[in-house]
């Protein structure tokens, strides 16, 4: 189901643009700094988008195109921005991503960066991966997607070494998100090679020196490698056929790949450790069978706080589907799942992870801005909004609570820090969602209770 | 410590005192030096923003609206049209096929939603290149409309954030001179380069009409189209920010003979200072004598309070980068006002006069830099072993890494910092992030006592 009505106009966006996915990706792979061909703007402006909800410096290169590179091509100021960001940063690689402006005037950057490669010395250069990433087809999390592809397909060795590692494919969460999906991946004692990972790199400690490159990232050295892995676990029940890594590694090495939903809620993370359980050969390790203990007796002290609450839900397509998974379960009623992509794989995923849970199935439209959103919570009357901090002033218009979840969150600290995945994730937002409930009743009240 | 600035850009910073003065500015950013500079686009939508009863259509694909949606303090006494984030959203079919009939239809949709009173186009880099007309589109919505509908030659990548300014200019001169000017007092002016970044052009206002001056047209914070249309009836035009509207000002000197002048409204010294000059323009002595009434009023006012953070700033050492340098002079003379010692002051869009002027206004040492980055300003703030850092949202988190306190004098801030009682703002807030406690576990306070900075 596509947006309706169809406005032409956009207001209130509820996506980003494909370069900045492309940079968050990059900044999550060892030693690398994003590099922007276009023009000096759109570094700034994602920058600043970025700084506001990690609160960490990212610095995104650009080649800072002026009028007379738009007309006879960007391809010297690529070159001369690639050899100063090797001068000043000295990163093991360059993430290059294109922009509307140098897709559109034609530049090509990969018979550039051959050229550059035939003008330079090996020896002084940093790796160089590149992604076509044109602002006006797709979202952020395709160019998120497509910078991963890209790393894996122009990094991994052919032919592959097979080693014992899982490549575990996230896609776009928080840096807490990675930290944890580590954690359980050590504690099932697999080798894993997590790409990207943005747990450190924006998410770092205060600092004596200042680190031109922020330490963490995948390290380069395992994405080599990964094409000899013995499976890949990937997030993203909207994929669909988009390229990913998983893609690229299933056609280059014939690699056997997981695909899963975020996993978020109960639901959605049981199939997660179950599919753990089968590549390590080993039983959930009792630290999160005792997560999973905790959060069932969670859900039931507060099962009639939340029940039947009707919930809107908005936000980039997979994370949207992975609450709607969680909301659905605990027995808050979906009444919109809006997202600003285009997957056209939106609401058959929805549909899936609801099926037979909920009575009715949820309006899950695609195309979305929050003028449309807001339309249709005039006659849903929602009880509460799930997504990221963009919906702001329709939960104030509505006086409803926000919970804030996802990217970006760019009025309160601590995005970066938010566990949205599995048994520990799912607690720190249940609880989270019960008690913006009870506050609200609270405050609404005449009587002032102290005991809720 | 080696050298943390590129061959090329090593002109762009000079130190006081070293050599005789000589900085290079006003150029392209150099590719790969990850300036901290925005575009075309970005000088066009700052200053235009405020201008809260019209229409503000990105043209373009989806980036460019959503990244300036609401991130300004401009706060508006009435509509608030311009906190809303349009765009035409050019998807690919757009770009091979032109987005003119896309654009066309955004605006009908959205007049007849919003029934604004202007509506502004914003080009975007796209649309520079796939060749869409957008005169031609607003001249006809126009007619239908009966509203102006304005195209701003924006496209982000031909010139830099001055020509952004320019191309924002150019688009309200076309509204001057097309509003009733009859009614407007002989004292009047129009307020320009005043963003009203949390209502500060309100306190403004408030002092003006406390002299006895009218101001007919706000340029543009709480801005409205109907007062921008009769601005041309003022005597005078009062200048801040002059990067940004300077240019309006001169158009408008050319065709109007309305003259102008360059103040400031941070800190007691360029904020009485430019309430003197503009009382000493209309030679008025009643207006000259509630000014300085007002004047003292308000100094008297804050006074005590500052002298308190002043004793215990005293000493400290401030750093500046901002986008326009004018600005940059007010907070040297705000800083010692306060006590402290400005080490550092750079901007983005300077010009050879304004870094001349720094270079005048400043300590020997000091270091002046045009179109810095993240790793200069970070070997700055070490070399000189800064206390507080002055500046925007991407400087903050350069200056937090390394436990350095942080003001934000940006178009973001929800904090007033000019006229009077934005100094006392200005000096509290600088006190709040100097004087807390939280520096004593940072590294750079610790130096080997901890562990957290080993990596």
């Amino acid at each position: 189901m596509t947006k309706m009505p169809n406005y032409i106009s956009t207001t209130n966006a509820c996506k980003l643009c494909k370069p900045l996915g492309a940079s968050l990706a990059f900044r999550g792979m060892e030693g690398t700094v994003p590099y922007l061909h276009g023009s000096q703007g759109c570094a700034t402006y994602m920058r600043r988008y970025i700084i506001s909800h990690y609160n960490e410096p990212i610095d995104i290169a650009s080649s800072s195109l002026s009028e007379k590179h738009a007309i006879y091509g960007g391809a010297a100021n690529l070159k001369q921005g690639l050899t100063n960001v090797t001068k000043k940063y000295q990163p093991q690689m360059i993430g290059i991503a294109t922009t509307c402006l140098t897709e559109t005037i034609g530049d090509d950057v990969p018979m550039i960066i051959k050229e550059y490669k035939r003008e330079t010395e090996a020896a002084n250069r940093p790796l160089l991966v590149h992604v076509s990433t044109p602002s006006y087809s797709g979202t952020h999390m395709e160019g998120f997607h497509a910078a991963v592809a890209a790393a894996v397909d122009q990094l991994a060795l052919s032919p592959a070494v097979t080693n014992d590692t899982v490549n575990l494919l996230p896609g776009f969460v928080s840096s807490a998100d990675y930290r944890y999906l580590q954690e359980i991946m050590d504690d099932f004692g697999i080798k894993t090679t997590m790409l990207p990972d943005l747990s450190t790199s924006m998410d770092g400690p205060a600092m004596l020196e200042y680190e031109k490159i922020p330490g963490g990232g995948t390290p380069l050295e395992s994405i080599r490698q990964m094409g000899g892995a013995k499976a890949t676990v990937e997030f993203g029940r909207t994929l669909g056929k988009t390229r990913t890594g998983a893609t690229v590694l299933k056609q280059k090495f014939g690699m056997r790949s997981h695909r899963l939903g975020l996993p978020m809620g109960i639901s959605e993370t049981d199939r997660f450790f179950a599919c753990l359980e089968t590549l390590s050969g080993r039983t959930t390790p009792a630290k999160y069978a005792d997560e999973r203990g905790r959060l069932v007796d969670a859900y039931v002290d507060a099962h009639k706080y939340v029940f039947g609450k009707k919930a809107i839900i908005y936000g980039e397509e997979d994370m949207v589907v992975g609450l709607t998974s969680w909301l659905a379960e605990i027995g808050v009623t979906p009444i919109l799942c809006a997202t600003g992509g285009r997957s056209g794989h939106f609401a058959e995923a929805i549909a899936a992870v609801t099926d037979g849970v909920l009575a009715e199935q949820p309006k899950a439209y695609e195309g979305m801005d929050f003028f449309d959103i807001a339309e249709e919570a005039e006659t849903l009357g929602p009880d509460l909004l799930v997504g990221h901090s963009k919906g702001y002033p329709l939960a104030r218009k509505l006086n409803i609570p926000l919970i804030r979840v996802g990217f970006p969150i760019h009025d309160r600290i601590g995005g970066q820090r938010i566990i949205h995945l599995g048994y520990r994730g799912t607690q720190q937002l249940f609880d989270l969602v019960v008690n913006s409930l009870i506050e609200k009743k609270q405050n609404d009240s005449t009587v002032g209770y102290s005991y809720m | 410590m080696e050298t943390t600035a590129l061959k090329e850009r090593e002109t762009q910073i000079y130190r006081k005192g070293e050599s005789t003065f000589e900085i290079t500015c006003n150029k392209d950013s150099l590719a790969g030096a990850v300036s901290q500079r925005a575009c075309v686009f970005c000088g066009s939508r700052v200053v235009l923003y405020p201008i809260a009863d019209a229409l503000h259509l990105v043209h373009g694909p989806i980036g460019c609206a959503v990244y300036t949606w609401d991130i300004r303090g401009a706060l508006s006494s009435g509509p608030e049209l311009h906190r809303l984030s349009f765009s035409t959203d050019l998807q690919e079919r757009d770009v091979i096929f032109g987005g003119e009939k896309k654009l066309e239809s955004a605006l009908h949709e959205l007049i007849d939603r919003h029934s604004p009173k202007a509506a502004f186009v914003y080009s975007t880099c796209i649309v520079g290149i796939i060749g869409d007309d957008l005169e031609a589109v607003c001249r006809r919505v126009t007619e239908e409309k009966g509203i102006p509908v304005i195209p701003v030659q924006s496209e982000g990548f031909k010139g830099n954030k001055r020509s952004g300014y320019k191309a924002a200019c150019n688009a309200m001169f076309r509204l001057i001179g097309t509003g009733d000017t009859s009614g407007i007092s002989k004292y009047s002016i129009n307020i320009l380069g005043d963003f009203n970044l949390a209502g500060e052009i309100w306190m403004v206002r408030e002092y003006f009409r406390r002299m006895g001056i009218e101001v007919v047209a706000n340029i543009t914070g709480d801005g409205r189209i109907g007062d921008i249309c009769r601005a041309h009836g003022a005597a005078l035009n009062v200048v801040q920010c002059s990067g940004a509207t300077m240019d309006l000002a001169n158009m408008m000197e050319e065709k109007y003979g309305t003259p102008s002048m360059r103040v400031s409204y941070f800190g007691i010294e360029d904020m009485s200072e430019a309430l003197y000059d503009v009382a000493r323009f209309f030679k008025d002595p009643d207006i000259m004598e509630r000014t300085r009434l007002l004047i003292q009023e308000e100094v008297q006012k804050i006074y005590p309070e500052l002298q308190k953070y002043k004793k215990a700033l005293t000493g400290k050492k401030a750093a500046i980068y901002v986008g326009g340098s004018f600005k940059a002079f007010s907070l040297v003379k705000a800083f010692r006002l306060i006590g402290m010692d400005v080490v550092m002051v750079g901007s983005q869009t300077g010009t050879t006069e304004d870094y001349q002027e720094l270079e005048a206004i400043t300590d020997p040492g000091t270091i002046i830099v045009d179109d810095s980055n993240p790793l200069e300003l970070t070997s700055f703030l070490k070399e000189k072993e800064v206390d507080v850092f002055v500046g925007g949202v991407k400087e903050r988190p350069i200056a937090y890494k390394l436990g350095v306190g942080f003001c934000d004098h940006n178009h973001e801030r929800k904090e007033a910092l000019a006229g009077f009682t934005g100094m006392l703002n200005f000096a509290r807030e600088v006190y709040s992030s100097v004087m807390s406690p939280v520096w004593k576990f940072v590294p750079r306070n610790t130096k080997g006592n901890d562990q957290t900075f080993k990596r």
